[in-house]
């Protein structure tokens, strides 16, 4: 997984996009297993402690709190984000809507062009990975440095994140020290700490000489018009102060009321994301530097980015927009800890990505997301704004059989099945076709099932049908020669 | 008090020695079990497939063959949780609601009815069961917030001694239709959870959930790793004296 070529970005799938293949590597990849199994069970324990240790057995109540925050923000979004544009042109910022990710980038090509821009300093930021800023910017001639450690090295290996938080948690330092050796031309060296200081000393030179700053942001406070930025190397200071153009990205669903409300918020952010009580570096951005202020930029401008969202508003979907981009849910999920994030195809990996994406870039697109997931509910508690998760993902693949996506084979068998178990004798017929097939094919595989009749069992080492793909790595299990029905009509008598 | 078993689908079919083991325990516990004999599936994985009209129907239908019933108690966390949580929900717009509501309310895990509607007290009753076991946590009982019952009791039995599994939480890799339609992840997600058993030491497992202990067991198998998968009411009728130990049966070692 992890490359040094300069190969095409694990974003670029062909439509509609198979998951398996690049599941079925990644789990055979042992060294993405141990990357990724230890970063994310680690990270997963120290949210539950980081949780654990401030709030208590309030910790359920916190969660229900900054979901009702974000979900009251949604339930009147329309307010909100008039009260939004209207603080923050009043304090100097220039407010742009974009409908789609092409429409951002171009706001974001036409301000960078009118200002005569040619380097550009960026902090890390989901809704330009979904919008492919940086290529644009590339190709439209502006040098664009990734700032934030992780999602530098991901630029220098021509790679892409691989996760909402940690972007390079597929990667070891020993392919950092080969990139930095074939793209900075540095000694080679796997030494952490040297490496970091590698990575300082080649991006204070950008800072001082970019003249564009771009950065996401993580909270929009409607009441004064501020964009909120949560960071752990500063780097996101750099690029909002330096330069004097600074342009934020922001999805409309980043808004919150009021500054009241940002703490609550805060303080799930650091716990859930990196299990800190809060990120080193919180900014509260209310407009460009004023007259009497050295540093900030001379513009300000946000690009308030749709991109599909508004379809999202519509229930039943809306609570998937309270998501702050934590990564809490991709930590916890067994599935994302066996496959890691590029296995998922697109920007946003693990069960909210599964939930998201194909909403945003259709279901027919992207019909395994809804489906690779054993519904364990693991996501929804670790959900810091409780959006049920495994709930969304059943409502997807109802919207898939809805629309005929499901096979048509699947969807014969499964109403085929459910006919069978609205009648008590179908289903013992059933049962017992089943019963008496499966324990032949054990009898033939060497292993009939002798003894009690309620629990010994044969095994299948080769299934039939959709079985084959069970027992590929495990085997199967035969049900007993007797069902329990059996014996409560034997034992306790009345019919069954 | 009276019960009504739900036994499951993959219950009846595949573990009826722990449909017998809840009815003997139960029974010796005081309470009057019948069976209500049209059950069949409570619809879970049409739900989970997003056949919602097909997921109504068979909940609607389980409304009616546990209308009667005082307490409903199932041997899977899952199967209860799709009554107790999915039910209501999915019936929400529907005359059944009410009924929907009823039901759940009624309807509980095995360890759970033990521990929270009859209060028992095992080690009180000289429950005695020899033997290293470790327990395996089942998702959908967390879902419905199901998470002590089962350890509590197993250590109210004399002679059982419970290691602890590492990951507890985490899920086997079972997820219904997932195991087949996503083999290569499920499998994986199987192995881990069986290595974990073989590092626990333990030799049986306790685990209560039908479609858990089939992965799991057919991974441990796959694995050439011989150990017995037990639910938590044959561990008890066992330790009651009501079953006689079974010989080692889901996990034996491939011949």
């Amino acid at each position: 997984m992890t490359t040094d070529s300069e190969a095409a970005s694990p974003l670029d799938v062909e439509l509609p996009f198979d998951l398996r293949p690049r599941a079925a590597k990644a789990v055979r990849d042992i060294q993405l297993q141990q990357f990724i199994g230890a970063a994310t069970i680690g990270k997963d324990r120290g949210r539950r402690a980081a949780f654990a240790d401030t709030f208590g057995d309030r910790y359920d109540s916190l969660r229900t709190l900054a979901g009702s925050i974000k979900q009251h923000t949604l339930d009147h979004l329309d307010r909100y984000l008039e009260e939004f544009i209207d603080n923050a042109i009043a304090a100097g910022v220039h407010v742009h809507y974009a409908v789609d990710a092409d429409a951002a980038n171009a706001i974001c090509l036409e301000i960078a062009h009118r200002n005569g821009c040619r380097l550009c300093v960026k902090s890390k930021s989901m809704v330009t990975e979904e919008t492919r800023l940086v290529p644009a910017l590339e190709a439209a001639g502006i040098e664009t440095i990734e700032t934030d450690l992780g999602e530098f090295i991901i630029q220098l290996d021509h790679d892409a994140p691989s996760h909402i938080v940690t972007p390079m948690i597929h990667k070891d330092r020993t392919s950092v020290g080969r990139a930095f050796t074939r793209e900075l031309g540095v000694p080679y060296t796997d030494d952490p700490a040297r490496l970091a200081e590698i990575a300082r000393e080649h991006l204070r030179g950008k800072y001082r000489a970019a003249d564009l700053g771009i950065s996401g942001a993580n909270f929009l406070i409607a009441r004064t018009g501020s964009i909120v930025l949560c960071t752990n190397e500063g780097n996101g200071r750099f690029c909002t102060s330096a330069p004097r153009i600074h342009i934020a990205f922001a999805g409309i669903e980043k808004l919150i009321p009021a500054m009241d409300h940002l703490p609550v918020l805060l303080k799930v952010l650091a716990r859930s994301s990196t299990a800190q009580p809060l990120t080193c570096y919180t900014h509260i951005i209310t407009g460009p530097r004023r007259p009497d202020e050295h540093d900030g930029p001379e513009q300000l401008h946000l690009i308030l980015l749709d991109n599909g969202r508004t379809d999202l508003l519509r229930e039943p979907t809306r609570e998937l927009l309270r998501c702050i981009r934590c990564g809490a849910c991709l930590n916890a999920c067994p599935v994302y800890r066996k496959i890691g994030g590029h296995s998922y195809g697109s920007v946003y990996s693990g069960p909210i990505g599964a939930a998201i994406t194909p909403h945003l870039l259709g279901p027919a697109n992207y019909p395994d997301l809804p489906h690779a997931s054993s519904l364990c509910g693991a996501c929804f508690e670790a959900c810091p704004v409780k959006i049920d998760l495994p709930r969304q993902l059943i409502q997807l693949r109802k919207l898939m059989v809805e629309q005929r996506i499901s096979g048509s084979w699947e969807r014969a068998a499964f109403r085929l099945w459910a006919w069978s178990l609205r009648r008590a004798w179908t289903y013992r017929t059933a049962s017992s076709i089943q019963r008496i097939a499966l324990r032949l094919l054990a009898a033939l595989d060497g292993t009939p099932g002798r003894g009690d009749p309620y629990s010994s069992r044969g095994w299948l080492s080769r299934g039939p049908g959709m079985l084959s793909r069970w027992t590929r790595e495990r085997d199967f299990p035969t049900p007993t020669r007797r069902c329990f029905r059996a014996w409560w009509r034997d034992h306790r008598g009345g019919p069954a | 008090m009276r019960v009504s078993l739900f036994i499951t689908c993959l219950g009846d079919s595949y573990f009826p020695r722990a449909g017998i083991a809840a009815v003997k325990v139960l029974e010796r516990l005081g309470c009057a079990v019948d069976f209500p004999a049209g059950q069949t599936c409570c619809g879970q994985p049409m739900h989970n497939n997003g056949f919602a009209p097909e997921a109504r129907a068979l909940a609607a239908r389980m409304i009616r063959i546990f209308a009667a019933s005082e307490h409903i108690v199932t041997v899977s966390g899952s199967c209860a949780s799709m009554v107790r949580e999915h039910y209501p929900a999915i019936l929400a717009d529907s005359p059944d609601a009410a009924a929907a509501r009823a039901l759940a309310e009624k309807t509980f895990e095995f360890g759970e009815f033990l521990v929270n509607v009859l209060k028992v007290d095992l080690a009180a009753l000289g429950v005695r069961w020899t033997g290293r076991a470790t327990y395996h946590y089942s998702c959908h009982l967390r879902g419905i917030g199901v998470t002590t019952e089962t350890p509590r009791l197993l250590r109210q039995i004399e002679g059982l001694e419970l290691t602890p599994l590492e990951n507890p939480e985490q899920c086997c890799g079972f997820g219904g239709t997932f195991s087949t339609k996503y083999d290569q992840i499920s499998a994986a997600m199987a192995r881990d959870k069986a290595a974990a058993i073989r590092a626990s030491g333990a030799g049986t497992v306790v685990s209560s959930e039908p479609g858990c202990t089939m992965n799991i067991a057919g991974a441990c198998r796959r694995a050439g790793h011989a150990v017995d998968f037990k639910s938590l009411p044959e561990i008890i009728a066992e330790g009651m004296g009501l079953l006689e130990p079974g010989p080692p049966r889901a996990g034996e070692a491939r011949p």
